[in-house]
């Protein structure tokens, strides 16, 4: 018996990240000593904020170039914690940016995960789906922390 | 002749992507049927983004403090069906 209302597409990354994020944060918790310091609870909220954008990245799965630019950095990050990183070798991309649009542009090419390396019309459509995405990670967030505060 | 990673888009096609951006704005009622600059919709496009990553940020805080006193049994399976209800 199906919820009412549920389109399965659209609730797939959602709930896909719901429940990894969910095993995360309990994980944490397991592992957590009976009474954190507040410089652990601190320390903590950096490794939930980035868990829940692994957790959203790895919904998506390498469907999309912003997700992947995730997946990317994170392998990366496992791989030289502690030791130098290589200067990646950058390729040459064509970016048709709109003239007189150059600091807005890149503004969005900040924000979003591998703006940088994409065109103009990779970049928006990219940004479509990042900008979904996220806004239904913190309304997932949202949830779970009312649910943690009854 | 090796051909450029991207090609060339149409004008139409732009349009079109920043048509369906703005459409995924949070939009005040009276704007919905206008059609904004495309320097309005990527200024727009940032601080959403920007917003919503400061959300994350505050609401991961707000868990890391919570989850001490969390009861764990079954947590799991209520959130999943509440998400699924939503």
């Amino acid at each position: 018996m199906t919820p009412k209302g549920v389109t399965l597409n659209t609730n797939s990354h959602k709930i896909k990240f719901a429940r990894r994020f969910i095993r995360t944060l309990l994980r944490m918790r397991k592992n957590a000593p009976s009474s954190s310091s507040i410089e652990e609870i601190r320390k903590r909220s950096q490794r939930i904020k980035i868990a829940a954008y692994s957790s959203m990245a790895h919904a998506v799965g390498s469907r999309r170039a912003w997700s992947r630019a995730i997946l990317f950095k994170l392998r990366n990050r496992a791989r030289h914690h502690g030791m130098m990183r290589r200067r990646s070798m950058k390729k040459r991309v064509i970016k048709n940016d709109p003239p007189g649009d150059q600091s807005q542009t890149n503004k969005l090419r900040q924000l979003v995960p591998g703006g940088k390396a994409m065109d103009m019309c990779s970049l928006l459509e990219e940004t479509a789906h990042y900008m979904r995405c996220l806004s239904t990670q913190v309304k997932v967030m949202q949830t779970i922390a009312d649910h943690f505060s009854k | 002749m090796s051909s450029p990673r991207s090609r060339n888009f149409t004008n139409e096609e732009i349009k079109d992507l920043f048509l369906k951006l703005q459409s995924l704005l949070p939009q005040p009622n009276q704007r919905r049927n206008q059609t904004l600059s495309a320097s309005m919709v990527l200024n727009e496009t940032c601080t959403y983004i920007k917003r919503l990553q400061k959300e994350a940020d505050e609401l991961s805080e707000r868990l890391s403090q919570l989850l001490d006193s969390v009861d764990t049994t079954g947590v799991d399976v209520e959130l999943i069906r509440t998400l699924l209800q939503q």
